[in-house]
């Protein structure tokens, strides 16, 4: 098997029998990425910053002071801020935006001793489900380069599934990681909201977005997840609580483990290859030991119109900052303070930020807090509950990731209705701050990806990459690389 | 609820977000599309449901009242549109 | 007809924290631009807040002294605007649940009591300066600033008059320096006061249309500012006129309010939770830990002056005017057993007018509280009369060192042997025998004449108490 497909697991001991150097890998994956470049998953490639941290980790495991990590080149997404380096978070805002300071995230790869390969392309602001939102053009999709690769999260996921990185980082607000993990076949960790830090990850909608890791494998997640998770005093909601080992309870059985279903979830706008492929998945966990059982999300439907009243109120605040006053995109010309404001913003900002900034201004405004605000923070109250009577029945809760497959360029983005759909079941997780997976679970007639979803209790991610893991020992769906990668 | 051209220029508005006069009817339609999908939440009655502003329901932690950030101005201000004498600079305010 | 003035203040307290309330950088006044604006308080892209906790026990510090509910539960929002000065396009501050709530002043105007109740007092974060002057056709952004802690103290529409509004404002300027959370200096703004001015016909229960006046920087000014505002008032509704809602500056050159924008921009400030920070939760331990903290307070402390030192109220009220000035009379007044006033009379009078003419704080006097005690013991026991009392503080004043040293340097004893006198009044009764024999042929007021001469004779050092015993003795005649 080609170097470059390996599993972060496999590289971590090529490196630490000195078998490679973290130089010599490094190399090959940014050769890859340069090779590949025409799938536009990166937007800064830093080939000198690369091997310089290559050479120091190196040097770190020539002295034996390395972790599981040291030396492995790593995908970032251009949402955390890299000192020293861009930053764009997809849009022509930050187009010229050199963060003069670490994401906490960045820093504990650093600390690590992990390479940063470069920064991954995404849906701008991460606001968007297909990566056709960013200033620097859609990402494609490796396994079908008409199609999108999913969103916001798609550099990284195409940069995983293409193998131009062995793992990367994502963000998910509401299915940003998990969606473009299933339509780009690779597997992705969204995290309890409040586990891994959120200072220096650029905002969109804070009480939602969450980082997590995108990799080949459910062990690389957990090894990933060992770096990425962990208090931070300078996050206000991240929760102080013991990071397990993630790679420690992989193995356990699943005997006995109860698969909840909830029926929301199988209905209608389904793909039926998608049904079917996850139908096949259940019956393989039947196999290891698990038993299914029915349960209900009543309000699950309503998680989207929830979502689209809060995540846009948030990010119409959060990105208020973005005024050219400061630092980012400045309007070339302007004849008093509103047009600094309100050209920059103009165009500064695409298309489908600029009309969630304006639901968002709407959903808030004075006389409409109540009908849309306050009464959107009462549904995240019952889709919240929901989960907690389901969770009363079952250990975890098993779905399609997405309701179909990669869709082509186009398809979609005339209709933004239509766009916000594809995230119909991965949008309640965020709501309840819950943990939510993706793992690869088959393919469509067109040989595009189909991901399985496994949600779980409040901060039970060991439990989910447990979960995924066994059902990776005995498929090799995760295994697949797109033909010419 | 469907938003006429006013109420996009309204909310453009308080957004500062300039919006030419032959957009105006595009957003209108959009966001009046999205607006559509929002207010399928009146399906639900929430009467007595106690709303939540956050997935995490605890107390927010404090931090100790110390001075732990230095000046950083010269790094800050490298990669602002504007400055002078270490002040940022905009157009006029007029009061 | 004849109108009422009602009048509701907003007072805007900068907390005494060493850091900002939702950052790590220094709340220093006076720093080079943008110097003291860290990450967060730019706004950069990704950053968090994170609460000084030491802003919420100066809040809470607030609340017990004024008598209000502490609430175990308050929110902060965000209040979303644009303006240069506010880098992240909103403020943080609290909207519906604030920190404190339903607190109580006495204000004490013209012998008059009256409470003026205190609607809430919410955290919230400062923004930074915008400077208009530095650079043509441009505006210059501080940040500095930005981020400092406020408690915002709004009163309900209680007060009735310029003097009314005053007075309580000076109350809360003296309570919040005693508790330690504000310097309460006007002049750098880190206390600022709004006025919401309306007037109605008296007699009417509905209050009338109210303008907001903003930057009155000092307590003068307040009482200038509601008084042109309340003239101007009732002058436009008598000729017909309307009073608009709106935000008036007042200018201190003119002496006059105007309107601040032609074309009052509606606000819609668009408030909700903010996600970036939970809830604020206050148990009962760190309330309790707050009170013990709490000091004397100003009014507690001025019964306890009238009761303990027999001070007349106005005397009490001027000593505690400050925690520093109290504590100097307190520590003076320990030191002088029996001569609590007397001590309370020199820090009123002398050692207060040297302040002033030197503009010092009671803390950097060169006339210590000890100093100053040795000073009175002088005068008690008569070692020195209070003119002679002058001098000697004046040197004390100027680093001459304490009382005794001066007087002794100086020699400025006091002549208190009884024989030593008499002979004195003897000298100067053979000197002058013509006022001698107008006085005895009964011309009263001589007698005023030969007290000065016997002064004049001992350089002032005479008991004046025994010299005119003796002076009545020797004159003869009917005692006056």
């Amino acid at each position: 098997m080609s170097l470059y497909r390996s599993t972060l697991a496999g590289l971590y001991k090529l490196l630490k029998k000195k078998e490679i150097s973290s130089q010599e890998l490094t190399q090959v994956y940014l050769d890859r990425i340069e090779a590949h470049s025409d799938l536009n998953a990166f937007v800064t490639v830093d080939r000198t910053r690369a091997l310089a941290q290559a050479q120091a980790a190196d040097a770190r495991l020539h002295a034996g002071t390395g972790t599981p990590l040291t030396g492995i080149p790593l995908a970032q997404k251009d949402i955390f801020c890299t000192e020293g380096l861009l930053t764009t978070c997809g849009s022509r805002m930050l187009a010229n935006f050199v963060a003069p300071y670490d994401a906490t995230v960045i820093s504990r790869f650093n600390d690590a001793g992990s390479v940063l390969l470069g920064k991954t392309n995404m849906d701008e602001f991460a606001m968007g489900s297909s990566n056709e939102t960013s200033f620097f053009g859609p990402v494609l999709n490796p396994w079908d380069r008409r199609c999108v690769p999913g969103g916001s999260s798609g550099g990284s996921a195409a940069a995983v599934a293409a193998c131009l990185a062995p793992a990367a980082t994502g963000t998910d607000t509401g299915g940003s990681i998990r969606q473009p993990a299933a339509l780009s076949g690779i597997t992705g960790l969204k995290p309890s909201y409040g586990r891994v830090s959120r200072f220096g990850m650029i905002a969109f909608a804070s009480s939602l977005d969450q980082a997590g890791p995108m990799t080949r494998s459910a062990e690389d997640a957990a090894l990933m997840l060992n770096v990425m998770a962990g208090f931070d005093p300078r996050d206000s909601t991240s929760v102080d609580r013991p990071v397990p080992d993630y790679t420690r309870t992989l193995d356990e059985p699943l005997a006995g483990l109860r698969i909840g279903l909830p029926r929301e979830y199988f209905g209608h706008g389904l793909a039926a290859e998608v049904g079917r492929a996850i139908e096949a998945a259940l019956e393989q966990y039947r196999r290891l030991g698990a038993k299914t059982v029915d349960v209900s999300l009543p309000n699950s439907g309503l998680a989207i119109p929830c979502y689209y009243v809060l995540a846009p109120a948030e990010a119409s605040s959060n990105l208020a900052r973005y005024d050219g006053v400061r630092y980012g995109y400045r309007a070339p010309e302007y004849a008093d303070l509103w047009e600094l404001y309100s050209k920059t913003r103009a165009q500064g900002f695409g298309a489908e930020v600029k009309r969630r900034i304006m639901i968002g201004t709407y959903a808030l405004s004075a006389g409409y807090y109540d009908a849309y605000y306050l009464k959107a923070q009462k549904l995240r109250r019952l889709i919240s509950a929901d989960f907690a009577s389901a969770f009363e029945h079952c250990d975890v809760i098993m779905g399609p990731t997405s309701p179909g497959t990669a869709f082509e360029f186009g398809s979609r983005s005339g209709d933004p209705v239509a766009m916000y759909l594809s995230d119909i079941y991965t949008i309640s997780v965020n709501l309840a701050g819950l943990p939510g997976m993706s793992v690869p679970a088959g393919f469509d007639s067109g040989n595009r990806p189909i991901g399985l979803q496994i949600i779980g209790r409040y901060f039970d991610e060991a439990k989910l990459l447990n979960v995924a893991h066994r059902f990776q020992q005995v498929t090799d769906w995760h295994l697949r690389v797109p033909e010419g990668f | 609820m469907s938003l006429s051209r006013t109420d996009v220029e309204r909310i453009a508005h308080l957004a500062r977000l300039e919006v030419g006069e032959q957009e105006l009817a595009a957003y209108a339609e959009t966001l009046s599309r999205i607006l559509g999908l929002i207010e399928q939440m009146n399906a639900v009655d929430t009467t007595g449901v106690t709303p939540i502003s956050h997935p995490l329901e605890a107390g927010l932690r404090l931090r100790a009242d110390e001075v732990t950030e230095s000046d950083r101005r010269q790094d800050f201000q490298a990669i602002a549109p504007s400055t002078q004498e270490g002040l940022y600079l905009v157009p006029k305010v007029i009061e | 007809m004849e109108w009422e003035t009602v009048i509701g203040l907003e007072v805007h307290a900068q907390l005494l924290t060493k850091s900002k309330l939702f950052s790590g950088s220094s709340t220093q006044f006076g720093a080079q631009p943008n110097t003291q604006a860290c990450a967060v308080d730019i706004a950069l892209p990704g950053v968090l807040p994170v609460m000084n906790l030491e802003a919420a026990r100066m809040a809470v510090k607030f609340g017990l002294a004024v008598g209000a509910t502490v609430n175990r539960r308050s929110v902060f929002a965000r209040k979303n605007y644009f303006y240069p000065d506010l880098p992240k396009g909103y403020q943080i501050s609290q909207y519906e649940l604030p920190v404190v709530q339903l607190g109580r002043l006495m204000i004490d105007v013209d012998g008059m009591k009256k409470e003026i109740g205190i609607t809430r007092a919410h955290l919230e974060e400062d923004a930074g300066k915008s400077l208009h002057e530095a650079f043509e056709g441009l505006t210059g952004i501080d940040l500095n600033r930005a981020g400092t802690p406020l408690l915002e103290i709004v009163s309900e529409p209680d007060m009735r008059s310029a003097k009314e509004a005053v007075t309580y404002l000076k109350k809360l300027h003296v309570l919040v320096r005693y508790l330690g959370i504000c310097d309460g200096n006007m002049q750098e703004g880190s206390f600022r006061c709004d006025a919401n001015v309306s007037v109605r016909p008296k007699g009417q229960h509905a209050f009338g249309t109210r303008a907001e006046l903003k930057n009155i920087n000092s307590f003068r000014f307040v009482e200038k500012a509601i008084d042109y505002e309340v003239a101007r008032q009732v002058e436009l509704i008598e000729s017909g006129g309307k009073v608009v809602q709106e935000t008036r500056l007042y200018d201190s050159q003119s002496n006059e309010t105007r309107s601040m924008r032609s074309k009052e921009e509606a606000h819609d400030y668009r408030y909700f939770p903010d996600p970036d920070l939970l809830p604020l939760e206050l148990d009962e331990q760190f309330i309790k830990e707050a009170a013990l903290g709490l000091p004397e307070l100003p009014d507690a402390k001025r019964e306890r002056f009238v009761r303990e030192y027999g001070l007349s109220a106005y005397d009490a009220e001027v000593l505690t005017g400050s925690r520093e000035m109290a504590d100097y009379y307190e520590a003076a007044a320990a030191m002088v057993p029996g001569q609590a006033k007397l001590a309370a009379n020199w820090i009123i009078g002398d050692l207060s007018g040297y302040l002033n003419r030197d503009s010092l704080g009671i803390g950097d006097a060169p006339v210590t509280s000890a100093m100053l005690a040795g000073l009175v013991c002088r005068i008690a026991d008569s070692t020195i009369s209070g003119k002679i009392a002058k001098d000697v503080f004046d040197a004390m004043w100027n680093g001459e060192g304490d009382a005794d040293a001066v007087i002794g340097k100086k020699g400025l004893r006091q002549i208190t042997d009884e024989s030593a006198i008499e002979r004195i009044i003897d000298e100067v009764m053979a000197r002058n025998p013509k006022q001698l024999e107008q006085y005895r042929s009964g011309q009263d007021k001589l007698f005023g004449f030969f007290v000065g001469q016997v002064m004049k004779a001992t350089q002032g050092k005479a008991n004046p108490a025994q010299v005119n015993e003796s002076l009545r003795k020797k004159l003869g005649d009917k005692p006056a």
